[in-house]
């Protein structure tokens, strides 16, 4: 009997295992949906720095995305600010102050508090002018100091010496440094940290142990355990990667890779619609340039830059060139950008017999099929693009041959970029140039630089002591008046009409919206492509891989 | 020389004239041109009206393998020419000269050859004015490239020339009161043909693919006019020419004709030899 009872126990005690031995796995199983795995992509540049304030370069943005802890984050999907590590915040009528309070209980990856303390100290950094940092030139609105105000430990207000236009969206750059941490800039605040880096090869982030933030069901933020970014500056190898499934995502993808893999995987590929990048292409349009005055003059005139803007086959671009993955552009704004797009514009429509009456009206004429000037002068001029750029070199052909049909000789130039560049800001020795404009911000200010007069970046006439036209005073005045008030209405209402100038003035000639491109292995859940940076991985905290794979890092780190 | 050698000749002979002939009847059998733009068509697989389907933005690739065929093949030989020209000039004189001159000669060529001629010739490019017409950009990269390509035919010709010099039948001539333009006009200069004809057989390949080369850099011939180069830059996207075999005949026809080439030159080396 005892033996019997002891059999009995013994089976129970076996039967008991047998039945843990699953319940475990499958635990383990719906653990490693979203609570382990390694998410691997493409870097592709060498990150230039590991200090959130003076990120300027892609790779680094992309690791100060990862790592960086903001206040306030604006939601990729939505276009709306959502609170971070600031519960709330307030700015002020006159938009220079700003008054946050924080989350508290919060730790960085170190284990030292959050506070408004830190919250100051990396205001008073991003601010010193010694530290050159391109985030806080954002905030430099004018001459004076910022003044930070510890209210208490989770309570700061920042006043600035003038307005700061869209004030709190610059909050989604700036990533929180600790104060009294001693690891310095690899105290982070983020879902993950930097474990690990080898340079020329990848960089290794590892999750924060001491991330604050938990799902719905009340599971720590992030899933992922690690990611590993691998530099891989060549495309194609990053696509023959992710075909072997060596890593999970391409941010970023072109229209004829996106195409291939689309007829093999479609379920992989994501197209998000048009993106904030523009291609665009303008005429040398400085005084002192040296071309010849019949030509200044041609490119001076509005009435011939509308016509070749009404010449050229925007759709044609965005079909043939970019397979379909583009929209033709409208103005200065992609229709991306919920907010701030005028919607009251429409793409040019393409005419070549309405440019030729509007040419004809400007004095031009067709004779034997070349446009000539009043003065006998044949319309020739050349469009230069950066050498290498497959599709600007085949949008410029394909701008050649509009533009034939109207009897202009369009010789196409491409020039290694340096080259380029020396022309555009140095000798202006160009007539015209097709390049593209890469927007990672939503706010018009973002754009200050072009648009002002006396910017450099202001392409098509640089560096204006006072504005050389009465349009292009007209955007001054509105760019300044949008940038030195937080009416939200009133700057939209200013920069409306930047627009609407810009599309009448044609200073740039807007081609296309590239769509944004992405691939995602089917492996990653959770993952939504949008049209903002970073596109696929802007959710980062809640991917999941729907099985973990060998840890690279800890094998590197135990070899 | 065996017979199989002589067919072998026979043959690349007969395919560089099948070649020749076939891009110089390009307006007959491609009359579109190489320029215009079936846009509704870009890049078709091969079809009846597109026998090798058409590029990204809707051009015949047929007519422009023709053209580029044409435009490749026919400047190359002057490119090739030019350079013989120029090592006979420095190479071939100086190495007749002899002494300072050879030594002249040769430093100049070494410097040339240590120069970083991709940079320079990126530089050259962009300082050349931007309105050029695309026949003129074939001239001056087919111009360049002759201007530059000179030096390791005058070093051979500088060798050559030198020996030549030193050589009894020359030493005899001098010795019978022949000197300077006439001695060099009779007695070296045929003696130097045959290595001139090889130079220039071998310059010829060597200018194509260089032209090649300049134009998957984005510094040879200007859009819209083909050539080998701009048609190989096709194949830049790896990811792609697996799935497109058609796209490799522009490759497959240089290959062909450099093989041809070296066939052919092959004779001109065994008489220079």
């Amino acid at each position: 009997m005892k033996d019997l009872l002891g059999r009995l126990a013994g089976m129970t005690i076996i039967g008991k295992k047998l039945i843990a031995v699953p319940i475990v796995c499958l635990g383990l199983l719906a653990s490693s949906a979203w609570a382990q795995g390694e998410l691997r992509f493409c870097l592709r540049s060498e990150p230039k720095t590991f200090d959130p304030l003076k990120v300027e370069d892609d790779a680094s943005v992309t690791i100060r995305y990862l790592t960086g802890g903001v206040l306030m984050r604006m939601n990729r999907r939505t276009q709306v600010l959502e609170p971070e590590l600031a519960e709330s915040w307030k700015v002020s009528k006159d938009g220079k102050q700003i008054t946050f309070k924080l989350r508290s209980g919060i730790s960085f990856s170190d284990g030292t508090p959050f506070s408004a303390e830190d919250v100051a100290y990396t205001v008073k950094q991003l601010m010193d002018p010694a530290l050159h940092s391109p985030t806080g030139d954002a905030f430099r609105s004018g001459p004076g100091n910022v003044e930070t105000k510890i209210i208490s430990p989770v309570q700061i207000s920042i006043t600035f010496p003038a307005a700061v236009a869209g004030l709190d969206r610059q909050f989604d750059q700036v990533a929180i440094l600790s104060a009294h941490s001693p690891k310095k800039e690899m105290a982070v605040l983020g879902p993950f940290m930097v474990a690990d880096y080898q340079p020329g090869a990848t960089v290794l982030l590892k999750r924060n142990p001491n991330y604050w933030k938990t799902d719905a069901q009340g599971r720590k933020l992030p899933y992922l355990d690690s990611i590993e970014l691998d530099i891989q500056p060549n495309r194609d190898v990053e696509m023959l990667r992710f075909k072997r499934g060596e890593i999970d995502l391409v941010n970023s993808l072109d229209s004829e890779y996106f195409d291939k893999l689309a007829a093999t995987s479609p379920q992989l590929v994501h197209d998000a619609g048009p993106s904030l990048d523009s291609e665009q292409m303008w005429f040398n349009e400085v005084a002192k340039a040296p071309l010849p005055e019949y030509k200044k003059n041609w490119f001076r005139s509005a009435a011939f830059r509308r016509a070749i803007s009404e010449a050229i086959n925007r759709d044609d671009l965005s079909r043939v060139v970019f397979r379909g993955h583009a929209q033709a552009a409208v103005g200065p704004v992609s229709p991306a950008n919920k907010f701030w797009f005028n919607a009251r514009l429409k793409a040019e429509v393409y005419s070549p017999d309405a440019a030729l009456k509007a040419l004809q009206a400007d004095g031009f004429h067709l004779q034997d099929g070349i446009l000539k000037d009043k003065d006998g002068n044949a319309v020739v001029f050349s469009i230069i693009t950066n050498s290498g750029n497959k599709y600007r070199e085949r949008m410029a052909t394909m701008i050649q041959e509009d533009l034939q049909k109207i009897g202009i000789r369009v010789n196409v130039v491409t020039l290694d970029f340096p080259s380029l560049i020396e022309r555009m800001t140095q000798t202006f020795d160009y007539e015209a140039i097709l390049l593209g404009l890469t927007n990672i911000g939503l706010d018009p200010n973002e754009q200050m630089n072009v648009w002002l007069s006396s910017s450099e970046n202001h392409q098509w006439n640089p560096q204006e002591k006072s504005p050389e036209t009465a349009w292009e005073a007209e955007i001054d005045r509105l760019m300044k008046a949008q940038a030195s008030t937080a009416d939200a209405k009133k700057r939209k209402e200013d920069f409306d009409r930047v627009q609407e100038i810009a599309v009448e003035q044609q200073p740039f000639i807007y081609l296309v919206n590239r769509n944004a491109l992405s691939a995602v292995a089917s492996s990653v859940q959770g993952a939504s492509p949008v049209i903002l940076a970073p596109q696929t991985y802007w959710n980062v905290e809640t991917l999941s891989l729907k099985y973990s794979k060998p840890l690279t890092g800890q094998l590197r780190q135990n070899p | 020389m065996s017979w199989r050698t002589n067919l072998g000749r026979a043959l690349a002979c007969a395919v560089l004239l099948l070649v020749v002939s076939l891009s110089l009847a390009a307006n007959w059998l491609a009359p579109a041109g190489y320029a215009k733009q079936y846009r509704e068509a870009a890049d078709a697989p091969p079809s009846r009206e597109h026998w090798l389907g058409t590029d990204e933005i809707g051009r015949d690739r047929f007519a422009r393998v023709l053209y580029g065929t044409r435009i490749s093949l026919l400047l190359a030989p002057a490119a090739a020419l030019l350079t013989t020209l120029m090592a006979a000039l420095v190479g071939g004189l100086g190495g007749y000269l002899g002494g300072r001159w050879a030594r002249g000669a040769m430093a100049v060529t070494d410097l040339f050859l240590s120069l970083p001629w991709l940079f320079l010739l990126i530089t050259v490019r962009a300082m050349m004015p931007l309105n050029v017409s695309p026949l003129a950009s074939v001239l001056v990269t087919f111009l360049m490239l002759g201007l530059l390509g000179w030096t390791s035919a005058a070093r051979v010709l500088c060798s050559t020339a030198g020996s030549l010099r030193e050589s009894d039948f020359v030493r005899q001539a001098r010795a019978s009161g022949i000197c300077g333009w006439r001695l060099f006009w009779i007695h070296v200069l045929p003696n130097l043909k045959p290595v001139l004809y090889a130079q220039f057989w071998i310059s010829i390949p060597a200018f194509i693919l260089s032209e090649a080369n300049l134009g998957i850099l984005g510094l040879g011939v200007a859009e819209p006019m083909p050539s080998w180069g701009s048609l190989l830059k096709e194949l830049e996207g790896m990811v792609s020419v697996g799935e497109e075999p058609w796209k490799f005949v522009p490759l497959i026809l240089l290959v062909v004709v450099v093989t041809s080439f070296q066939l052919v030159l092959s004779k001109q080396e065994e008489v220079a030899a």
